[in-house]
């Protein structure tokens, strides 16, 4: 006979987060199903796969990119989590590096693996939280939130975020940091108009500091 | 056909389940990982630091997520955005998909949608547009988790560089980005100045940590670092614009 044993609680987060990133997915569909429904107003085929055409092959692409490199950064429950409530590379990745950080715990580990969720967790509980009030307290919350005088502390929050964290991280391993960091600066300087695109380009710096690293690390240089 | 708006009460309740599944299983995971977290040895005060330090770094990002919720909702009213935004999604997606389906069914967003199906288009191209996303996951995780495990027992040395490189590859994308417009002039350098002025903030913070030994400072230092630097980049942009 077949003996059962108690799942570990890496096998045990895989089955529940399987089983919620489905059910989630399911009912993220069932929104413009409810709408079609509801208003009776199902749209083209046509029409929506020229809309889809637009975005599609960019976003389908990019979410494969993401997996390979959000996942290790995230943990197994954390990525469960954070590809559901999405917003990765502006906030749930610094707020897990932020919490790794303040806890002082190695990325990569049982700790971390845990700590990661925690951070990712309360980090979308927070989001979900503060857009709500936002949105039941807009009449008060707008004029001051689009006020120009408040204008370029939210223009200005990826270099007010990733300021401090390259603090951080940099000085923990500069050596790693200066190939990927000079070749997008420069290549952002060549054409600004990635700046649209730096989710696509994320991969490309983790693929160049591996690069840069394994040759250090080679050369016995870390 | 039911009268349609983009403000009516059964979008409200098709986003409120939708936002109430997904603060759901953010809860649940909590819980697990919180008692994950103790077994492993880590003291409750700590993670109730943790928490704190990831509530507080999360509200200036959050805000601005809200703000993408204002934006979107011109055209498309509230519940829509509120949703797309709360879950899954960010306005540099959402925007796009919004924009495609609009221009497809000859609409703009310029203007709040009035037609049911061209709104109902919107909703599914935001929708299958990003699906794909969530749907990746389950299927590549274990395939992703083992690598790294095997990677990890096979050099353990280098699966801490890996992990580095990998954050480092991340932070070094941002940072380029930074400078994508000093060669418009003054104006082009001033996210490059709050960039400057956040990273002396907490290098100042690490030095008041050393010396006066202000262990919660180490919790809150890179939010509080996030936030000054916003708050200074309102007289850095008005002293150089």
């Amino acid at each position: 006979m077949k003996q059962s044993r108690a799942l570990t609680y890496e096998e045990a987060t895989h089955r529940i987060g399987r089983i919620w990133m489905l059910s989630a997915a399911a009912l993220f569909l069932l929104v413009p199903v409810s709408v079609s429904i509801f208003y009776d107003a199902w749209p083209p085929i046509k029409l929506v796969g020229e809309g889809l055409l637009g975005v599609a092959p960019i976003f389908w692409t990019v979410g494969v990119i993401e997996a390979f490199t959000f996942i290790p950064m995230l943990g197994s429950g954390g990525s469960y989590l954070a590809f559901v409530t999405g917003n990765l590379t502006n906030l749930k990745v610094p707020c897990v590096l932020n919490a790794l950080q303040a806890a002082k715990i190695d990325p990569g580990t049982e700790k971390a693996e845990a700590v990661s969720t925690i951070a990712v967790a309360v980090s979308s509980i927070v989001t979900t939280l503060i857009i709500a009030l936002g949105v039941i307290l807009l009449g008060s919350v707008q004029p001051i939130l689009q006020s120009p005088a408040l204008a370029p502390a939210f223009e200005n929050i990826l270099p007010a975020l990733f300021g401090a964290l390259a603090v951080v991280f940099v000085s923990k391993a500069w050596k790693i940091a200066i190939a990927p960091l000079v070749f997008m600066t420069a290549l952002f300087i060549a054409v600004p108009s990635l700046a649209g695109s730096v989710g696509v380009l994320v991969p490309v710096g983790a693929a160049l500091a591996m690069g840069a690293a394994r040759i250090l690390y080679k050369k016995n240089l870390l | 056909m039911k009268e349609f708006s983009v403000n009516s009460t059964f979008l409200y309740c098709v986003a409120a389940i939708v936002i109430a599944f997904v603060l759901l299983q953010s809860a649940v995971f909590l819980v697990r990982a919180w008692k994950r977290a103790r077994a492993l040895g880590i003291e409750a005060a700590a993670l109730k630091r943790i928490a704190m330090s990831s509530a507080v770094f999360t509200i200036a990002p959050a805000v601005a997520i809200l703000l993408g919720v204002i934006t979107l909702s011109k055209a498309l009213g509230l519940p829509l955005p509120w949703l797309r935004l709360s879950v899954v999604g960010a306005l540099t997606y959402e925007l796009p998909a919004a924009t495609a389906a609009a221009t497809a069914a000859g609409a703009s967003l310029s203007e709040q949608v009035q037609d049911p199906t061209v709104f109902s288009a919107i909703a599914w191209v935001m929708t299958l547009g990003i699906i794909p996303g969530v749907l990746y996951i389950p299927f590549l995780m274990k395939r992703i988790q083992g690598g790294l495990s095997r990677l990890k027992s096979r050099d353990e040395a280098w699966s801490a560089i890996f992990m580095d490189a990998l954050f480092l590859g991340m932070i070094s994308a941002f940072l380029g980005m930074i400078f994508k417009d000093i060669r418009s002039g003054l104006s082009g350098w001033i996210p490059v100045f709050v960039m400057l002025v956040s990273a002396l903030l907490l290098a100042l913070c690490g030095l008041i940590m050393k010396k006066f030994k202000i262990k919660w400072l180490e919790d809150f230092a890179l939010s509080i670092c996030m936030l000054s630097s916003m708050a200074l980049s309102i007289p850095i942009t008005n002293w150089l614009s």
